[in-house]
């Protein structure tokens, strides 16, 4: 990432759960950006504001409990402050949480940065009873501290004056602050910072008493940097000499230097509370723990939590799915303009360039966009789950469930979001699994994301479900998503026993005072994703639908049934001509090009009659309209009535002339594009499939759709409504078209393509999530493949024991 | 003792850590150092994980993590 110009960068850091993001927003305001730290999927988050005429850029670490190296988010918010080296550091505190906030702070002050302490969340501390003496605070850690809070903006000024102000202190004696570890430890400490000294190049960047104290606490990271940096073998020495003394240690008093070294910090911190904080209040019952009494309850809690993914889920999927709806007409008239670029002479064909624009690209970009509003409503509310604090929670109640499967409390959310009940999406819940810090049971829930029942398998399972089991169709959808989630689960279990590696972490996991979220915080956050989401995915699905594309298009159905389509078009069009008769005043008006002219405006006009519907006045508007541009294009196109019903007897016997050949012109094409998508790569791919396919059920036509739907699952029932010629998308259509050229399917064929459309193999734009999410193309193939290895074997399982029992 | 073993409501004291690694740090990180008071607040519904509170706030850990934090109880 660049900086560009800046005059102060300043690192923001802070324990999860500090109200460390309402201070970035803040300071920054709306001018924030997102990224990912470089090589991982820790969420970068950085803004700028302007202070007397100089640029301050605040980078907005991960909330971490401390800065050990044992994780991906301490390691990368330690390695900021050490490599970026901003001119000051802010640690956000929580005022109603204080000592184990300071636990943090005496860590970022024993790096030796200019730092500012910033106390947040006054307002809680102050109802819990806290009375902090903020100058007595500062004065025990010799930092300015600047009591905010945050959610109110109050403080604002106070702590952008306190940034410069540190940064510009000319008087700045870093090692004047000592943490004191106690007589076991601090000779040790004083041997090594002395040894540590004498490496000049090394002290440029680090300080000896925070690597002297890293050292002891066998930090892994800080060894490196030993090492790292010293190019003979002295290094290397004393690393041997900090085992020896660990070891020695030890032996002497019984436990690591590590524990004593915590143990000291939040000695240190209960003094500094003891001098510094008084409480009025005694500690009485807070509202979280009368909450809590509720919510956690052994048998109240679980009840409660189903309550509320049921209306998690009826939300998302409801108000979601309404607001897609509800946009999604504005969005397809985004591709118009373009599509508008490329009209076609042939009445028969798309141009090669208009089918790739408006198939491949628009269409899937769009299809994509369809689903944003939905993933809107999702984030919004995952960010009220997680601000309220409720998410913990939930991780709580069900963690020993999950666990049993080699999940994770916190998978709860990433696979309801999936799809676990019906309908659901992977990519947020692949997003969603970025607040697991057990990389191994992260990487399994992202591997099993493609079981879950997202949104685009539900139109086939309705369509199936329609044709084969019309009198149990609750029944038969129910068993479709617990079939899928008993698969996920075992799937789950298999892989984390044989497959995941990774960095397990320890479940602890804090459970937050409940705090109301903010309308401005959970939008700001659901915008926030959304737009990430967005820029991921975008360019790449061009990238791919232009692929599919090519793959479904050509080589084409070569040229004598090209010429054999031709000479149907042009006896088409010679009963036209004959229909209309030499008389008619309005065969003249749609000779030659004239007659694509004319379909089109009818085109025009047909769907702007659809937009207005039952206005009556817009009605007449529009019709008025119309006539004016062409009158004999109008009348033709209104059944020969002209715009204010008089009948023109010529132009009526033309309408229906035109409409009886503009059927069959829909007929040709239709028909041709099917010989196309059978006789293209994916389609012959799909055929020579076929003996394999068998054992599960599978025919030529289920292969193709199945091939050529890989790009994105929605497309599955229009594919299927172009292969068996139905009117394209009414799924009613459709199932009456498969039923009348399958008539030998039995109830057999279809819970075997149930099984294997239930375990279709992810959407592209997923797997590039899965590319993004887990850093490996192997793991991309391996969740593009396996679904398909796994959902055919099950459906030939299904399909030869039904054969067995008729 | 160990603090798996202590009932819901009862407050302990932290005495030692017998854990390693990750795990060890990020109990002390968290507060579990010795002479820290604790209270099992409740078990989670399905008994694992247990709920804590320790120096103020509240923190969840699995019962096989409890196992190697040792306990006193005055």
């Amino acid at each position: 990432m660049k900086h560009g110009h800046r005059d102060i960068l300043v690192g923001l850091a802070g324990q999860p759960n500090s109200g460390k993001s309402t201070i970035f927003n803040m300071l920054t305001g709306a001018r924030q950006h997102v990224a990912n730290f470089p090589g991982v999927t820790v969420e970068k988050k950085w803004g700028d504001y302007r202070y007397d005429d100089g640029k301050i850029e605040v980078v907005d670490l991960p909330g971490t409990y401390s800065l050990t190296s044992y994780t991906q988010e301490e390691r990368i918010a330690r390695d900021f402050i050490l490599l970026e080296q901003p001119e000051i550091v802010v640690v956000v505190i929580d005022a109603s949480n204080l000592e184990r906030n300071l636990y943090l702070a005496f860590q970022l002050r024993e790096m030796d940065i200019p730092l500012v302490l910033c106390l947040n969340m006054m307002d809680v501390a102050r109802r819990r009873g806290f009375k902090i003496d903020t100058q007595r605070l500062s004065a025990a850690l010799d930092v300015p501290v600047v009591p905010t809070v945050g959610k109110r903006g109050k403080g604002r000024a106070e702590l952008k004056r306190a940034i410069v102000e540190t940064c510009e202190r000319t008087d700045h004696h870093p090692a004047q602050w000592r943490m004191d570890y106690g007589g076991g430890l601090e000779p040790i400490l004083v041997r090594l910072e002395t040894q540590l000294r004498s490496r000049e190049h090394l002290m440029e960047d680090f300080s000896a008493r925070w690597l002297a104290v890293k050292l002891m606490e066998n930090d892994a990271e800080a060894r490196r940097i030993l090492l790292h940096h010293t190019h003979d073998e002295t290094g290397q020495q004393l690393c041997d000499s900090v085992d020896r003394l660990r070891r020695e240690f030890v032996e002497e008093h019984g436990k690591s230097p590590e524990k004593i070294i915590a143990a000291r910090r939040y000695r240190t911190a209960a003094r500094i509370m003891d001098d510094c904080v008084s409480r009025d209040k005694a500690d009485r019952r807070t509202l979280t723990d009368k909450i809590d009494a509720v919510v956690l309850h052994r048998l109240a809690g679980p009840i409660i939590l189903a309550a509320v993914l049921f209306g998690f889920y009826e939300i998302t999927m409801g108000l979601g799915t309404k607001l897609a709806n509800w946009c999604f007409p504005y969005t397809q008239r985004l591709g118009e303009p373009i599509a508008g670029l490329f009209t076609s002479s042939d009445l028969l064909r798309d141009g090669i360039f208009q089918s790739l624009v408006t198939d491949g690209i628009i269409g899937g970009v769009i299809a994509i966009l369809y689903y944003l509003p939905i993933f809107f409503v999702l984030f919004a509310l995952l960010a009220i789950f997680e601000d309220s604090g409720y998410m913990a929670r939930i991780a709580f109640i069900l963690d020993r469930l999950l666990r049993g499967f080699g999940l994770h409390g916190q998978s709860t959310l990433p696979m309801l979001l999936g799809g676990v009940i019906v309908g659901g999406c992977a990519i947020p819940g692949i997003m969603a699994t970025r607040a697991m810090k057990d990389q191994k049971a992260r990487l399994t829930t992202i591997l099993i994301m493609p079981l879950m029942n997202c949104m685009a398998k539900i139109p086939f399972y309705i369509l199936i479900v329609g044709i084969f089991f019309a009198s149990h169709k609750g029944l038969a959808l129910y068993s479709v998503s617990v079939f899928s989630f008993i698969v996920a689960l075992l799937v789950a279990k298999v892989f984390s026993r044989h497959l995941v590696r990774g960095e397990t972490a320890p479940f602890v996991l804090e459970l937050p005072a409940y705090h109301l979220p903010t309308v401005g915080g959970v939008l700001r956050r659901a915008i926030e994703r959304v737009w990430l989401f967005l820029r991921k995915i975008l360019t790449v699905v061009v990238a791919v639908m232009i692929l599919v594309w090519f793959f479904v298009t050509f080589p084409g159905i070569g040229t004598k049934r090209e010429v054999q389509y031709d000479l149907r078009m042009v006896s088409a069009r010679d009963t036209l001509v004959k229909k209309l008769g030499t008389d008619n005043r309005y065969a003249g008006a749609l000779q030659g090009n004239n007659l694509i002219e004319y379909l089109r405006f009818q085109q025009r006009y047909k769907e702007e009659k659809l937009a207005v519907g039952d206005n009556n006045s817009e009605l007449r508007r529009l019709t008025r309209t119309f006539e004016s541009q062409n009158r004999e294009f109008f009348l033709l196109a209104n059944r020969g009535r002209d715009a204010e019903g008089k009948i023109d007897r010529d132009a009526g016997k033309a309408a229906r002339a035109l409409r009886k050949f503009a059927g069959t012109v829909k007929k040709l094409k239709f028909k041709r594009r099917k010989e196309m998508v059978r006789d293209s790569y994916a389609g012959r791919f799909g055929r020579s499939l076929e003996p394999v396919t068998q054992l599960a059920g599978f025919n030529w036509r289920m292969n193709i759709a199945i091939t050529s739907s890989f790009a994105a699952k929605e497309n599955l029932v229009g594919t299927l409504g172009t292969i068996y010629s139905a009117e394209e998308g009414r799924s009613g259509e459709v199932g009456k078209s498969i039923r009348a050229a399958e008539t030998d399917w039995t109830k057999r064929h279809a819970v075997a393509i149930l099984i294997f459309v239930a375990l279709f193999p992810p959407c592209i734009p997923t797997l590039i999530m899965v590319k993004s999410e887990t850093g490996s193309y192997r793991w991309m193939f391996f969740t593009a493949v396996y679904p398909i290895i796994l959902g055919f074997i099950l459906a030939a399982i299904a399909f030869q024991i039904g054969a067995i029992f008729g | 003792m160990t603090l798996d073993e202590v009932p819901a409501g009862q407050e302990v004291t932290v005495v030692d850590l017998h854990l390693e690694g990750a795990e060890m740090q990020r109990l002390l990180d968290m507060g579990f150092v010795d002479g820290t008071r604790v209270k099992v607040v409740r078990n989670a519904p399905l008994k694992d994980p247990i709920d804590i509170k320790i120096k103020g706030y509240l923190v969840a850990i699995r019962r096989n993590e409890a196992k190697g934090i040792e306990v006193k109880t005055e």
